[in-house]
């Protein structure tokens, strides 16, 4: 029971990269791979900050400022100058590594005798029911305040800019600066995933956010699977929808450890997973054309 | 309400595949007139309007919109003036978006997109009450993505749309270009219909020629870059539809 409860808590934890690829990859059709450099460096910057003993106030805040500025960076570099968006993400990815090892000064920091945000409120005795409903508080606020934003009108500009650019800009908006906000948004989303994860494994890494972006792909992908089988329209259901996702993800890598998969072969089995859901909807459909 | 004076537009400048797609035009459109633009592939048509749109800039020359020096200014702050509708039904209507998002986003143009839910009931009646005067049932699909909707469905909405917001002047580009007969005819009557109820300074692209006999107080032919024919409302009233057809023989 134990493992699934950690599963669902990691879960919890990437729920805001699940909801920043929502941003990046479905609502702006860019694939951002920044994502893997944005989760270290919320990570690193939480490590460091918790390690000086900052009030909470200033450090949730610098986490997300520090990721909106990579995810501007990638998105100023794809828009300004013109750099094809993958390529744009995989540099401001590459760069950041040096950055989060210059930030933490080496490459892991254990983070043991600060205080997590787990500890501030003891609402149940069990240490790991009590993460849960904070983590829960937490994820919903997130998810709240992203879906009042894409509710918005400022939100529908943006839902539009990956739909038809033309468009937009014929309506008045600037698309270029969308994007990069559009992106900023969601590397913000990442790096809170960053504080929340060292917070709750105990140590911030300096390889902890390898391949990281297929935990937010993945989540999307399930839960774009369930869109399209319900066919669902509403914004805030497809925002629940990627928060399950990215549970279920969770929930699908502890099945796999629970029966007997070597460990060494996680990222294989992830992979072949995330194959799996993106390309079964496809070949039921010839099947049946 | 438009003026081009000696614009030039060379695309690839400089180099082995030098194109130059308009050759030193000089256009004043009056507040009020229809414009109909003809002229065969690659005369030039679709650059001049998206130099009037600002979706490209001139090589040389300046553009005016309602006495303002816009030449320099991109196409998404020109939005205060233009309304555009595009050749192909997808450009001009976000597919993923419902139809209320989008007459949202229209009925904003000309203001900046801020922190605020603009969808309310008041918008939801104000919509359904647009939507219901182009007599096809869409009224009750508000809620409904853009994707679902036919191009024909999709063009007239995106002409409805340029009118929730003030607009000016209103860029036509081969609007029916992609529709059946039945629902060509529907969008041209209701882009005319449009143009005269909102007294809007108006641009048509078109290859079809009954179009461009039957609507417009104006026509222009170009070729080559240039204004080869230049018609005004009386002229144009005495001419011929057969006439139109020898331009292209």
């Amino acid at each position: 029971m134990d493992f699934y409860l950690t599963a669902l808590l990691q879960g919890l934890c990437f729920s805001g990269i699940a909801l920043g690829i929502y941003i990046s990859m479905k609502i702006f059709n860019i694939p951002d791979i920044t994502t893997d450099g944005s989760y270290t460096l919320g990570g690193a910057v939480t490590g460091v900050l918790l390690l000086k003993h900052e009030p909470a106030y200033i450090i949730l805040p610098t986490v997300m400022l520090a990721g909106a500025t990579a995810g501007a960076l990638t998105g100023i570099i794809h828009t300004k100058l013109k750099i094809n968006a993958l390529l744009a993400g995989i540099l401001v990815m590459y760069g950041l590594y040096s950055i989060n090892l210059y930030i933490m000064g080496r490459s892991n920091l254990p983070l043991i005798g600060t205080s997590s945000i787990y500890s501030w409120l003891n609402l149940v005795s069990d240490p790991n029911q009590n993460t849960f409903w904070i983590l829960s508080v937490f994820v919903v606020i997130i998810t709240l305040i992203i879906g009042y934003l894409l509710k918005t009108d400022f939100g529908i500009a943006m839902r539009a800019t990956g739909n038809s650019e033309t468009m937009v800009r014929s309506l008045g908006v600037n698309t270029d600066r969308m994007k990069i906000t559009g992106l900023a948004i969601a590397n913000a989303l990442t790096a809170t995933s960053g504080y929340l994860m060292s917070q709750l494994q105990g140590f911030s890494d300096i390889n902890m956010g390898i391949g990281i972006v297929i935990v937010g792909l993945g989540s999307v992908i399930i839960a774009e699977a369930i869109i399209n089988w319900f066919k669902i329209t509403s914004v805030w259901f497809s925002l629940i929808l990627m928060l399950c996702g990215a549970i279920i993800f969770q929930f699908v890598l502890a099945f796999t450890l629970s029966i007997g998969i070597d460990a060494t072969l996680l990222k294989l089995v992830t992979a072949v997973f995330v194959l799996l859901i993106v390309s079964l909807p496809r070949l039921t459909f010839n099947r049946s054309a | 309400m438009i003026g081009l004076e000696k614009v030039t537009k060379i695309f690839n400048k400089g180099k082995a595949n030098q194109v130059g797609a308009i050759n030193g035009i000089n256009l004043q459109i009056a507040d009020g007139e229809f414009v109909v633009i003809v002229g065969a592939n690659g005369s030039g048509k679709t650059t001049l309007l998206n130099l009037i749109s600002g979706s490209i800039m001139p090589t040389s020359g300046t553009i005016s919109i309602d006495g303002n020096d816009v030449t320099n200014i991109p196409d998404y702050k020109r939005s205060r003036w233009i309304a555009r509708v595009f050749q192909n039904p997808v450009s001009g209507t976000a597919s993923d978006l419902s139809i209320l998002d989008n007459f949202r986003l229209a009925s904003i143009r000309t203001q900046p997109k801020g922190l605020k839910i603009g969808v309310n009931e008041a918008f939801k009646k104000q919509v359904k009450e647009k939507i219901a005067t182009l007599g096809m049932g869409l009224e009750k699909k508000i809620e409904q993505p853009m994707g679902t909707l036919s191009g024909g469905q999709r063009q007239a909405l995106t002409l409805l749309m340029s009118i929730m917001d003030d607009c000016k002047v209103l860029l036509l580009d081969e609007p029916t270009a992609a529709l059946d007969p039945r629902s060509a005819e529907v969008v041209m009557k209701t882009a005319d219909k449009l143009i005269k109820d909102f007294k809007l300074t108006a641009i048509l692209i078109t290859h079809n020629l009954k179009d461009a006999y039957n609507y417009g107080t104006r026509v222009i032919q170009m070729g080559e870059g240039c204004i080869l024919k230049d018609i005004d409302t009386h002229a144009k009233a005495k001419l011929k539809q057969h006439d139109m057809f020898d331009w292209f023989g």
